[in-house]
């Protein structure tokens, strides 16, 4: 436990060190939505319609954009190497890895969620749909994310390959998360979604660290 | 464990090369039967349709390419997983031999799904829970194979490739029972149900036929790949030079 809490503490003290890191993520998802909102007419009403995809869609990039990076320099430095031959579960390790992934790209994006979807005029009954579902999915897409990561830690132009491994699977999270929005400004109950969302993060997060640890002891070998 | 032996012998390349020698030209010579006796029946005797009209026809393409687009995909993930646990050097080869053969059946049953859907539903394309999942399950093909060429060393990429396929593997039963768990446009199953098939012998006999041969020329052709798979990973080794050098006289 005391490994997970100095990996939890080194990422974060890392992140305090390097802003950028991870505020060029958010600036990337406020772009995304903002760019929707200048593309359509002003005030286009058609727009709040399509508010959840556009907000999911724009987590899903910029998480996407911050993978390449996920493992990278600690494997490139060495520090991956000394991970994996630790006491410590390599899985656990990865799961705290994780864990502190999503604190620095994954609750930032729901918490700016609420006020964007707000500016896409996406009416009030969906907020609490959005910013539950989104909580709900960031974190499966960190650790999916994570897994295709450590998949592609060893090689070079890993950018152009992760796309295609993590949008596949990440499918389901973008169908369940706009769902629960539709089904809640249709009046109907957004519960279900939210609960199938919740299942499929309790899934991730036992299974996922371990696969992940996997690969990563694959690039090694 | 002396039972087991025959298991061991299986799993090393050459016995399997051979055996896949002796295989392929049956398997190849069966679908072919089948295949023959299943689209000639289906497409110009079988029953008009009353409500399709011959447009059904295309069913003795389009099922067997579905059910072997999700087939493959459960080998594939099952080949990875003996990968994983065991080391196996034969199941790496059977996933990477596997992947092509099945993205291009699910590419396969997409299209003539979507040629069919045009006169049927009106629109080539619908975004319901089906045809999503299907699609799906190609780019979880295309992920495989696109990490496998990304490697250079080909044993890290068969491990890669068989985490990423065992992992997808989830994709599978969604997509299979997506029409009963959704409302979907796409139609029930007709012949895979309990009791009574809804469909009239005329009409299903061809389509087992072709079911089945379509299973047999997929064999066929990944036995194929299989063996030139592990021709390129045994170069250099005893018996590549041996077989090579027979086929040369």
């Amino acid at each position: 436990m005391s490994a997970v809490l100095a990996i939890l503490t080194r990422e974060l003290r890392l992140a305090l060190r390097s802003r950028m890191d991870w505020l060029l993520p958010l600036l990337f998802f406020v772009m995304v939505v903002l760019l929707f909102g200048l593309g359509a007419r002003p005030n286009d009403p058609v727009l709040a319609g399509f508010a959840p995809s556009i907000l999911w869609v724009g987590a899903l990039l910029s998480m996407l954009l911050t993978l390449d990076r996920l493992f990278r320099a600690d494997y490139e430095d060495g520090t991956l190497e000394q991970l994996c031959l630790a006491e410590a579960p390599l899985g656990l390790t990865v799961a705290a890895k994780l864990a502190a992934h999503w604190l620095l790209t994954g609750l930032p994006l729901v918490l700016l969620a609420a006020p964007l979807a707000v500016a896409l005029q996406l009416p009030a009954a969906g907020l609490p749909a959005l910013v539950w579902g989104l909580a709900l999915g960031t974190p499966v897409l960190s650790f999916v994310g994570g897994f295709a990561a450590a998949l592609t830690v060893a090689l070079p132009r890993a950018g152009l390959l992760l796309p295609l491994l993590v949008l596949p699977l990440l499918a389901p999270v973008l169908i369940f998360g706009a769902g629960a929005v539709r089904a809640a400004l249709g009046g109907l109950d957004a519960a279900a979604p939210l609960y199938f969302l919740a299942a499929v993060l309790v899934l991730c997060l036992t299974l996922v660290p371990w696969a992940a640890a996997a690969a990563l002891r694959n690039a090694f070998e | 464990m002396s039972s087991w032996t025959w298991f061991h012998r299986l799993a090393s390349p050459p016995s399997f090369y051979r055996l896949a020698d002796r295989l392929a030209p049956w398997l190849g010579w069966l679908s072919l039967a089948l295949l023959a006796y299943g689209w000639i029946n289906g497409l110009f005797f079988a029953p008009e349709d009353y409500q399709q009209k011959d447009a059904y026809r295309i069913i003795y393409v389009h099922v067997p390419a579905a059910a072997l687009s999700l087939s493959l995909y459960v080998g594939m993930a099952v080949a990875g997983f003996v990968a994983l646990v065991w080391r196996m050097k034969l199941a790496e080869s059977a996933l990477i031999a596997i992947a092509p053969v099945g993205a291009s059946f699910t590419a396969l049953a997409l299209v003539t799904g979507m040629l069919w859907g045009k006169p049927m539903w009106g629109a080539y394309w619908v975004w319901d829970a089906r045809l999503t999942s299907e699609l799906v399950l190609l780019f979880l093909y295309l992920g495989v194979i696109g990490l496998w060429q990304a490697f250079e060393d080909p044993r890290a990429a068969a491990r890669a490739c068989a985490l990423l396929a065992v992992v997808g593997v989830i994709n599978v039963p969604i997509v299979k029972y997506s029409v009963d768990w959704w409302n979907s446009l796409h139609q029930g199953s007709t012949i895979l149900k309990m009791g009574k098939p809804s469909i009239t012998a005329a009409m299903a006999y061809p389509l087992f036929a072709s079911l089945i041969g379509s299973y047999l020329f997929a064999g066929y052709v990944v036995l194929h790949r299989l063996q030139n798979e592990l021709l390129l990973r045994e170069g250099g080794t005893a018996w590549v030079r041996e077989l090579m050098g027979k086929s040369r006289v």
